[in-house]
Formats: structure tokens, C-alpha cells, sequence
């Protein structure tokens, strides 16, 4: 589950660097390379980007270091999967390592110290070998330490370079970090310089990169971590906002911004921007005379016996498995199985006697709506643990398994990332008797269909949440066809329909096709299409209904659509005297741990209810007749954990957003920047003098503003891998789908925030978490991907706006589906006219304009829009 | 100084912009096909190793068999020659005890090849090319033979790019038009060889145009190395070859995926040349050549390719009906690429 790799501002990892690690410099000088190389696959494990490997020691043959240790790295293929950046002051160093490494690594560095020639053949030949250079600002004269210095031998060799053919984008300049506060009046400018150089840098020699090694900056005050983590902190925020996008650091040390203390940020501050400070002390004797540093505690437990402990095993097991408690599983497990097993039987016997009977129960209480999802998830857990206790004595006993009903493969589909719906199918299917093979998310075709073959499946089920998984769909169901495959395939999640299923993905394939609606039919389906006298009457009953779909869509017809000139000239007019004044702190505002117990009290939980299946609104669903017990159980336990969340800070929650001055031009919104957002238009016909709406509507031809956020929950992997490891479905999906409250939440919460301070055109709004959820507020947020603004590809240029891959950590999928998935992004519109509608359905006329607005051709933006084409 | 520049890519550009050009398929199995016995192949050079199998060295004692086999892809309908120099090179040609003749072997197949080619040309004024076909050799630098030293090698860089000069240098000596590196199982050997035409280039002042064809060796889309289709693009792009491609490993079907994969990042020609399916029980290749076109023909009809041709068991029936499938089908249009960082571990990398 791999997503392409890409960033706007890379960590190079640091630890593997004789001149940065002292650990490291020991265990090279050892020759301990087995343990070197461990450090370089933590770093990678660790989340670097780049690999940068040093070998400079006078004690070292650099040469060979370098060269044994490439190729024992090579010889890793989680440490090789990443670029390698060969550092290293001496060409021959660096030449010896571009013989070893296989990729397209980064050379660092080479600069015109020795002059132009040394220069530029040095260059050629990282042409030649297929590298990305650092260049270093040093000239024949020495190291640039001015601003003017700094900027003048990049320009020069951004000049030198490009002229003899070399990529600009490979041009990666490090304009020296020097050390600053160190009582020499001269060295206070070096921070500032190198920070407005950066800015001078890239707007002169395009498409280069900034890098630089922040260790040397806070030279002054070795032996002080905190300090130094602050410094780097807020030398990397000012930096990286004005340029710079590749940093060489231990990203462990490296503290977030708007969590420093703020005294010493300030102190950090003065001393880096060369602030002016009031009374006697310099800024630099101030920071001096700072340093500090705290600590957190947590957690405590607690657990209770109760009645049904006094019960004989086999009613424990069954009491267990219906309530769904796993806390003496293992144990009431193990003694039926000894009890058994002192009578002469088996250990299979464990789960064909009292366990399935206890999971038929649970079956039974389900299908008949006793019983929902939750807790049936639960149980499951209760289920896999007891039978991973038995696996060991089923296999010692070298016995014919119990046959499965069958055998289902469940895949998130390549491009997507979303599996909370996948995973409850899942459970649903295994806790009755299916043998599910979870091939994960962002599944390619060639995957499920290998798998399928190989392990010869009887029913395929795909699910999806963003809409460009629709077509992937599609896609897999062509590429069954081709295989020649046969069995069923079933679709499921939320873009999925009956619709689009029948006429885009059963058409495409001749085996059967079901759309499932939701997990509480996908028992039904499968052991329909499994059943030997069933499956055909089942089948022959579904490609029918499907076919009446067909035949109804076509009979029908589809909507009327205007012509898009004729839907623009019934846009929108909104009164501009009421736009919304600029924003009150524009630019761009960067949250690294917004408070979670504050995202608690924005929770809307009636989705979170709906995610498992529950139906009806937050709170009175809690009270209802019929799924009250069940709502009242989740919710318990929903409360339960978020708590841990919260005193336990699973969860991180980092967000960015930015107001852009902007105008309108047709349905484009530009940005003052240059930035073009095309928008699509409403064109079915309208009646009642309603608009056709569009995005574009609600800005002003001139002075107007656009807003832009992402909000990301991270941290949830560690938590997840602890939940799967101990079996335990049911948290796993709890804390999803907590995860993605957090989000909602968050982007709420945000939305308030912008409103009332940092666009402030709401400055005395004050509503209830009801009424933020009803949406009583000026403006919306609408997000790409989303019907008001349904092409997925804006995420990209959403993204470079507000920097969020960097400001945020949320990354893009092919599908421009976020990761982590518990992400929200969108854009601000502040108008007090501006709403939510859909696009729906639009032209050819459209789409070909659209293309042509967005610089795709019509067949990628065909792609794209397919959703809004048909 | 600057390089004076390839007259060829010139022309194969131009060729490709119209139409979906063919280039040759298998030679060892067309080789058997004449029955060769030791003598024939050995002729009358006198050397120390048994010397059947050594298909290369048919250049020196029976230039008519390689001669006839161009000849009959010529007829087939392909626009390239690959000469049959895939291990004309020092380390294969060792273990036949015949290294001291690569420079021989080398240029008698170029020129064989380009004979043949300009024979074609005159006939029908359509333009015949040749690509110098440079093999993997056996040895590799980015993996140990060893899995108790990883951190041994058999070869190192500097001997690789030797060995690769070598053989290039009488290649184009003997006339070809492209540097045609092919089943690329190493990506590093690889960026030897591109680094050998560069040696080349500088010595002879001009430019050597390159073409790069990888191999994959698991169906997840890595080569024995380990880098995906992308890493290696990414890997290799600096080496502006004039086309990029896959070939051999697989057949057209297990290769579509990854074919797809390269045409929409790669912003030059592709080349691809699959192998006729996948060997039976028998390890022989039995797809019949109507159904290698029609797979390939997919790939034409995407727009993903812009030269076809075949690997292992491909014969010139059916070169000839990929040339009859393709026939005036529209050429694949090279996509433009954005200004951003590309770099590659075995995984690619982009930073913007």
C-alpha cells in the first residue's frame, strides 16, 4: 500500500553521516557495518525521505566506507527503496559512490571553490551518472555568508549549470547555515541572510530546490537540546516559508513550531530575524540567559469481575462470544480445549461445538435485527482470538481443516485508501464461516486478479469511498473479463450504487455482479451465489433487475441539460456589497497539535452512528426503540476510547489554512498569484428562476478573497497495528472511525476559527455544536471531490496553495484520495449567498471548455468527471 | 565540444510521428532453426572452447545464417535491425574462450545488419535502421552472487563501462544507428553501459543515440534489481534515450500493465518487444503470431507504443502480423513533463 512517494519539502535522514552522528562515525570506525546499516533502515522506517550518507573522517579510506556501505545498503530493499544523497567534500568520494548506486540519487555537494572548469566538469559527470546536485554557495573567493553572496554565486551557477544542458529542477542549492548568537556581532545577520536569500533564490533561478544542514546554527549552544530544537524550529518555519524545501535533520529533533514555549520562541526569534529588542540585554544575551523543559504523565486501569464468570466454560464461551467480550477468551478457550481434550477430543472441536454455536447466535440475533453491526463486530473479535489460541493445536494435530463456505477476496481498490466499510464486510463474512482474504487498500487489478486465480476465490468483493474508484471498478471488472474469470464480483461502498453498477461494471463483465448495499447483506449475497441451488435464480434475478435499470435509464432519458453558455448566463449574481472584507490575518496559518479534547465538543456523531449501520440521529438515536441498546453499547465504548485518545495523545491533529486575494473570470476563480481554479456549472434546466450555480459565483470580478484548508489526523498506524496484532477488529474500526470524527471535527472547528478571528468577517457569531452542524453560518467549505466541486485534481493545486503535504504531513494518492485517511480539505467562500449544491450532470459543451480551462486533454478530464458525464 | 548530432534520431522521430514503427524479433530461435552443428560455428578460427551456441560469433564463420534471419524480418515488415551482438562482449564472450574477437564480432554484425538494412531502403526508399544490441553481459553490479557477503560484487563500474566501450565502439564502427541497450535486468549495468556511450561519444565527437529496453523479472512490475518501471525511468532518463521500453521476460499480456505504466511518464519513444507468450510445459513458445499482434495491437490502439516488435520465440510471422495489425494506426504522442525533481531508490521519488 505504497503511495507514490512525493513531497514539497523533503527531511533528508541524517544519522548515517560520520560528521552528523557520532554513534554512527563509532560503529564505521568498528567496522561494524551489519549495525550501520540497521541505523540506516530506522531512519527509513523512521519516515525519511532521502538517505544521506557521509563518510568524511580523517580516520576513514572514505572511498572504501563509502563504497561498502552503498552496496551493503544496496543489498536491503526497505533501506534501497528510498534515493540515496552520497555526501561528501572530496570528489573522488563522491564519484566512487555514483559507481554503486543504482537509482537516481542526489550528489552533495559540488560548488565552484576551485573554480568554473572543476565546476562544470564535476556537473557533466552527475549528468552523466544520472544525479541531482547540492551546489554550494562557495566561490573561488570562499563561503557566501552575506545575503548578496549568497545570491549572487547561486545565480551564477544556476547560469553555468543550465548552459551546458543541466536539468534545473536537479539543482538543489545549500546557501550555508552559519552559526548565529555566538557573541561575534557579525554572525547576526547569518540566519536572516540565509532566509531572505532563499526568497531572492527561487525567484530567480526557477525550479531549483533550497536546502541546507541546520546543525551548525545553534552551534553556540551545544549541550542545550532544548534551545537548539528551538532554534531549528523556527529557523525551518521562517525558512521554509520563504524557499527553502530540503532540510538535512534528525526530524525527531526538530520541535513544532506553535508548541515551543513562546518565551523562547520569541527569545529564538529576535536572535534569528535580528529583531529589535527593548532594554540593555542583546537578543542573543537573552536567549542566553534562557533554558527549560517539562514532562507529561498518563494512564491508569481498572477492570471488574462479574456474574457470568461463575457460568460452566461452554456457556462462557457462548456468553463471551454474544456480548462480545474478549477479557478471558483465551483463557475460558484453553479450558474447554483441555477439557476436551482429557475426553479424547479434538481441538477443531472447540470451534465447531461452542463457538459456532455462539457465532450462530450471534448470526441468528443479527439477521433478525436484534443485534447490529457493533456489536457483531465485536464478537468477531471475540472470535479470531479464540481461534488464534487454537490454530497451534489444530495444526500440531496435522488434521483436515474444517471446511469454509468459501472463499472471498476484499480489496480496497488501487487509488483508494478507505477501509473502515471493507473491514466490517469482512468481519461480517468471516464471523460466518467465509474464509476472507484482505488484500488491504490501493489494491492494483493485476493483484486481485492474480490472487484470485491463485488461490482460487469464489467471489471477488471491491469497495471504494472517493468517486475515481468507480472507474477503477470498472477497470477490475474489464480486466476479470479478459482473464476469463467467472465467479461473482461484488461491489460495495459509499460512491457505489445499484446504478452504477448496472450500467457501468455488470456490462463489462459476464460473470455475475452484485452491488452490495451494505455489510448486513453481504452474508446473504455471497451464500446465495455459493449455494448450489440458489446461485442461479439469484443471479438470473439480479442481471434482470439490472438490466431494468438499464432500460429505465434509457427509457427515461436523462435530465435536460442547457448548453453551458446558456446555464452561465443563468448563473449566479451574488451582492457584491455584502462580500466579505479581507481577511483580518491573511496569509497562512499552520496548527501542528490542535487541542483534541477541544475537536471532542465539534464531534457530529450521527455519522459516526451511520458508519455502523445505525440509523437515526445523534442523540435521540441513543433513546431509539429499536437500535437504542446497541447505539447506547457503541457509544459507551466510542467515549471510552476517545478518552484514551485524548489523555493518551494517540492522535495528532495538524491542519493549515490560507485566504488568497482573488477575482472572478467566467467560471475560473484566479488568484492573485496567478493561480487558476476552474470551476464546473450547474447545467440541467432550471425552473422556478433558480440559478445554474457554480463555485465561480460567489467571488467578485475584482477585490475578493479565496479561502483554502486541509486538516489531517495522524498518528492512528501504531494503535491500528497493536489492535490487529491482538485480533481486535472491533477497535480497529472504533478508532477509524473516531479518527475521521476528529477530521470532521476539525475542519468545523477550523471553519469557526476562520469566521470569527482569522478571516473574521463573523467576529461575534457564537452557535451551539447543533447549530454548526445544521450549518447555520456565512460561508461554506466546499471540498474537490465533492458535488459542488466534483474534480478530484484541484486537491493538487489546493494542496500547493497552502503547502499542506508540508504544513500538514497529508499526502495525495494517485485518485487524489489523502492520506492518512482521516483527512478534510477544502476551500473557504465567505459570501453570505455562497451554498452547497451539485454539479450533477454536465455537457459535452462544458467538459471540452473545462479541459481546456483546466490544461488536460479531454480524455484525462473525461476520466475525472466521469461521475458528472453520464 | 559539442557533439555533432544523430542524422538517425533525426530520422526515426520523424518516421514515428506518423506511423507505429516495427523493429525485429527473436534470433536464437530462427539460428536453430538452420541446425548448426559445432563446425559451423566454430569455422576455421581455431579456438580453444566448443563453440556452438555462441550465436554471435556466426557474424565471423557463417555471416549468411544472421544475414538471412535480417533479411527475413526485413521482408516481415520491421523498420529496425538489432544486430545479433547480445553477448559480444568481453565477459560473455570468455567462456568460449573468444573474448580477444569482440571487436571483430561487433563490427562484421553491424555491418552485416546495415548492409542488409540499406538493401531494404533502396528497394522502397522507406528508411531501414540498426540498433546495436548491447546484452546485460551475466555478471551484475547492484547484487552479490554471494547471500553470505552482501556486500561482494563480481564486477565492478569501471571494468562494466570498459567492457560495454568496447563492444559499442566497433558497433558503431560498423555502421549502426542506435545503442540499443537491452534486457536491462541491473539497472546499474545499465547506467554502465549509457556511461560507456558517453566514453564513446566523447572520443569519436559525436552523438550516439540510445535506446533502453528493461526487463521484468517478477509480475509486480521490478526488475532483478529491484526497481519498479518507474524508479527506472527515473533512473535513467539522463541517458535522453531515443526510446524507452520493455522487452522480453514475459508475454504481451503479463507486460500490459507495466507498459501503460512507463508510456504515460516516459517523454520519449516506446519500444516494447515481448516475448510470444509465456513458454509451455515443454519450455518451448507456441502463441501463434495472430495472437501476439493482437495483444500488442492493444497497446497501439491506447496509444501507448510508438515501435513494436518481438523477444523470445517471436519468428518473422509474426513480426509480419504485428506489422499487418498496426498498419495505419496513429502514432503514440510523447506526454511533456512538468520541471520537478525526479530521483529514484527502487522506488521513484518526485519532489516539486
Amino acid at each position: 500500500m505504497n503511495a507514490q512517494s512525493s513531497s514539497r519539502f523533503v527531511n533528508v535522514g541524517e544519522r548515517t553521516n560520520v560528521t552528523g552522528s557520532a554513534a554512527f562515525k563509532k560503529l564505521i570506525i568498528a567496522g561494524d557495518y551489519a549495525k550501520a546499516v540497521e541505523v540506516a533502515r530506522q531512519q527509513v522506517e523512521n519516515g525519511a525521505q532521502i538517505v544521506d550518507v557521509n563518510m568524511d573522517e580523517g580516520l576513514l579510506d572514505a572511498v572504501e566506507a563509502m563504497t561498502t556501505y552503498l552496496k551493503l545498503i544496496a543489498a536491503e530493499p526497505d533501506i534501497a527503496r528510498v534515493p540515496i544523497m552520497i555526501d561528501s567534500s572530496k570528489w573522488e568520494v563522491i564519484e566512487a559512490g555514483l559507481k554503486c548506486v543504482s537509482g537516481k540519487p542526489v550528489v552533495n555537494s559540488i560548488s565552484m571553490k576551485e573554480g568554473e572548469d572543476a565546476f562544470l566538469h564535476h556537473a557533466r559527470l552527475c549528468m552523466d551518472y544520472g544525479a541531482a546536485v547540492v551546489v554550494m554557495a562557495f566561490d573561488e573567493k570562499g563561503q557566501a555568508d552575506t545575503k548578496a553572496r549568497k545570491v549572487e554565486i547561486c545565480q551564477r551557477a544556476y547560469k553555468l549549470l543550465t548552459g551546458i544542458g543541466f536539468p534545473p529542477e536537479d539543482i538543489i542549492f545549500d546557501p550555508n547555515i552559519f552559526a548565529v548568537a555566538t557573541g561575534i556581532e557579525e554572525h547576526d545577520r547569518y540566519a536572516l541572510d540565509f532566509i531572505e536569500a532563499c526568497r531572492e533564490i527561487k525567484a530567480t533561478c526557477p525550479h531549483v530546490h533550497i536546502s541546507g544542514g541546520l546543525s551548525n546554527l545553534s552551534f553556540s549552544f551545544r549541550g542545550n537540546e532544548p534551545v537548539r530544537r528551538a532554534m531549528h524550529s523556527v529557523f525551518l518555519y521562517h525558512a521554509i516559508a520563504a524557499g527553502m524545501d530540503m532540510a538535512i535533520v534528525n526530524a525527531g529533533q526538530i520541535d513544532i513550531y506553535d508548541t515551543i514555549d513562546p518565551v523562547l520562541r520569541d527569545a529564538c526569534e529576535d536572535v534569528i530575524l535580528m529583531r529589535p529588542v527593548d532594554g540593555e540585554e542583546t537578543a542573543t544575551e537573552r536567549l542566553i540567559a534562557i533554558a527549560e523543559s517539562y514532562k507529561g504523565t498518563d494512564k491508569a486501569a481498572e477492570k471488574a469481575a462479574e456474574e457470568w464468570r461463575s457460568y460452566d466454560v461452554i456457556k462462557r464461551l457462548e456468553h463471551a462470544l454474544v456480548k462480545g467480550i474478549d477479557a478471558h477468551i483465551v483463557d475460558d478457550t484453553e479450558e474447554a480445549r483441555a477439557m476436551i481434550a482429557a475426553r479424547g477430543g479434538r481441538p477443531i472441536e472447540v470451534i465447531e461445538g461452542p463457538l459456532m454455536s455462539g457465532m450462530n447466535r450471534v448470526g441468528d440475533l443479527f439477521g433478525s435485527g436484534q443485534m447490529f453491526l457493533p456489536q457483531v463486530v465485536k464478537s468477531a473479535r471475540v472470535m479470531k482470538k479464540a481461534v488464534a489460541h487454537l490454530i497451534p493445536f489444530i495444526e500440531a494435530e496435522k488434521d483436515a481443516n474444517s471446511k469454509a463456505k468459501g472463499r472471498i477476496i476484499m480489496a480496497t481498490v488501487k487509488g483508494d485508501v478507505h477501509d473502515i466499510g471493507k473491514n466490517i464486510v469482512g468481519v461480517v463474512l468471516q464471523c460466518n464461516g467465509y474464509e476472507v482474504i484482505d488484500l488491504g487498500v490501493m489494491v492494483p487489478w493485476a493483484t486481485i486478479i492474480d490472487t484470485a486465480i491463485k488461490e482460487q476465490v469464489d467471489i471477488i468483493g471491491l469497495s471504494g469511498l472517493i468517486t475515481p474508484s468507480l472507474d477503477e471498478m470498472v477497470t477490475v471488472a474489464e480486466e476479470m473479463q479478459r482473464a476469463g474469470l467467472t465467479i461473482p464480483l461484488l461491489i460495495g461502498g459509499a460512491t457505489t450504487s445499484k446504478v452504477h453498477t448496472a450500467l457501468k461494471i455488470d456490462p463489462a463483465y459476464t460473470g455475475p455482479v452484485v452491488h452490495v448495499l451494505d455489510a448486513s447483506r453481504a452474508v446473504g449475497v455471497a451464500s446465495q451465489l455459493l449455494s448450489d441451488t440458489q446461485a442461479e435464480p439469484f443471479i438470473a434475478a439480479t442481471a434482470a433487475e439490472y438490466e431494468a435499470v438499464r432500460i429505465a435509464r434509457e427509457g427515461k432519458g436523462q435530465s435536460q441539460l442547457v448548453s453551458i453558455a446558456d446555464a452561465r448566463a443563468n448563473g449566479f449574481v451574488i451582492d457584491t456589497a455584502q462580500k466579505a472584507p479581507a481577511p483580518v490575518q491573511p496569509g497562512l496559518h499552520r496548527f501542528d497539535d490542535w487541542d483534541l479534547a477541544d475537536l471532542a465538543a465539534y464531534f457530529d456523531w450521527t455519522p459516526f452512528f451511520r458508519a455502523w449501520e445505525l440509523a437515526g440521529v445523534y442523540p435521540a438515536i441513543l433513546d431509539d426503540a429499536v437500535v437504542g441498546e446497541s447505539a447506547r453499547a457503541l457509544f459507551a465504548d466510542a467515549q471510552a476510547m476517545l478518552k484514551r485518545i485524548i489523555e493518551e495523545k494517540w492522535l495528532t491533529a495538524r491542519g493549515v489554512c490560507a485566504f488568497w486575494p482573488a477575482h472572478r473570470e467566467g467560471d475560473d476563480i484566479l488568484l492573485a498569484d496567478g493561480t487558476r481554479i476552474p470551476m464546473l456549472r450547474q447545467q440541467f434546466a432550471k425552473s422556478r428562476g433558480r440559478a445554474n450555480f457554480c463555485l465561480a459565483d460567489f467571488i467578485d470580478t475584482q477585490d475578493d478573497w479565496l479561502g483554502g484548508f486541509a486538516v489531517g489526523i495522524h498518528g492512528i498506524e501504531p494503535h491500528l497495528a497493536a489492535f490487529k496484532a491482538a485480533h481486535d477488529d472491533y477497535s480497529d474500526i472504533l478508532l477509524k472511525a473516531l479518527a475521521d470524527r476528529f477530521a470532521e471535527a476539525f475542519a468545523e472547528r477550523l471553519h469557526a476559527h476562520v469566521r470569527t478571528t482569522l478571516w473574521g468577517y463573523a467576529a461575534g457569531e457564537q452557535l451551539t455544536n447543533e447549530a454548526l452542524i445544521r450549518e447555520h453560518y456565512r460561508g461554506i467549505r466546499p471540498a474537490p471531490g465533492y458535488p459542488a466541486c466534483p474534480d478530484h485534481t484541484l486537491k493538487p493545486i489546493l494542496f500547493d496553495l497552502l503547502n499542506a503535504t508540508e504544513n500538514t504531513g497529508i499526502t495525495l494518492t494517485e485518485s487524489q484520495a489523502m492520506l492518512p485517511t482521516a483527512a478534510v480539505s477544502g476551500f473557504y467562500f465567505g459570501h453570505p449567498d455562497s451554498q452547497y449544491f451539485g454539479v450533477a450532470r454536465i455537457g459535452q459543451d462544458q467538459l471540452t471548455d473545462y479541459a481546456g480551462r483546466r490544461g488536460m486533454d479531454i480524455a484525462t478530464a473525461t476520466r475525472w468527471l466521469r461521475p458528472n458525464l453520464d | 565540444m559539442p557533439l555533432i548530432p544523430s542524422s538517425a534520431r533525426a530520422a526515426l522521430l520523424e518516421q514515428a510521428r506518423h506511423r507505429i514503427l516495427i523493429t525485429d524479433g527473436a534470433f536464437g530461435t530462427e539460428i536453430q532453426n538452420f541446425g548448426l552443428a559445432e563446425a559451423d560455428y566454430a569455422g576455421t578460427l581455431g579456438l580453444a572452447r566448443d563453440q556452438k551456441g555462441n550465436n554471435d560469433i556466426l557474424a565471423l564463420t557463417k555471416p549468411e545464417v544472421p544475414e538471412s534471419i535480417h533479411r527475413a524480418y526485413f521482408a516481415a515488415g520491421a523498420d529496425i535491425a538489432e544486430t545479433n551482438t547480445f553477448s559480444a562482449n568481453r565477459i560473455s564472450q570468455a567462456d568460449y574462450a573468444a573474448e580477444h574477437l569482440v571487436r571483430d564480432i561487433n563490427v562484421e554484425s553491424a555491418k552485416l545488419a546495415r548492409k542488409v538494412a540499406d538493401e531494404f531502403t533502396a528497394q522502397d526508399g522507406r528508411p531501414r535502421f540498426v540498433a546495436g544490441a548491447i546484452g546485460p553481459t551475466n555478471k551484475t553490479l547492484s547484487l552479490s552472487p554471494d547471500v553470505n557477503d552482501p556486500g561482494f560484487r563480481e564486477v565492478d563500474w569501471d571494468l562494466m563501462v570498459d567492457v560495454y566501450a568496447e563492444q559499442i565502439d566497433a558497433l558503431i564502427e560498423g555502421g549502426v544507428d542506435f545503442i540499443l541497450i537491452e534486457t536491462i535486468f541491473d539497472t546499474l549495468n545499465a547506467k554502465a553501459a549509457v556511461m560507456a556511450v558517453r566514453h564513446v561519444e566523447q572520443k569519436l565527437g559525436r552523438e550516439i543515440p540510445i535506446m533502453l529496453s528493461m526487463t521484468l523479472t517478477d509480475l509486480s512490475g521490478r526488475n532483478l534489481s529491484g526497481h519498479t518501471v518507474e524508479a527506472f525511468w527515473w533512473a535513467v532518463r539522463h541517458a535522453r534515450p531515443v526510446t524507452v521500453g520493455l522487452n522480453c521476460s514475459f508475454g504481451a499480456t503479463q507486460l500490459r500493465p507495466h507498459v501503460k505504466t512507463l508510456s504515460e511518464i516516459a517523454d520519449t519513444l516506446i519500444m516494447v518487444y515481448p516475448n510470444a507468450g509465456l513458454p509451455n510445459e515443454l519450455g518451448e513458445y507456441d502463441e501463434l503470431p495472430e495472437t501476439t499482434a493482437a495483444l500488442v495491437k492493444e497497446w497501439a490502439d491506447a496509444g501507448q507504443v510508438n515501435i513494436l516488435g518481438g523477444c523470445c520465440g517471436s519468428t518473422p510471422a509474426h513480426i509480419a502480423a504485428m506489422a499487418r495489425a498496426v498498419d495505419g494506426l496513429p502514432a503514440r504522442h510523447s506526454p511533456a513533463l512538468e520541471a520537478v525533481t525526479r530521483l529514484a531508490g527502487l522506488e521513484p521519488f518526485v519532489f516539486a
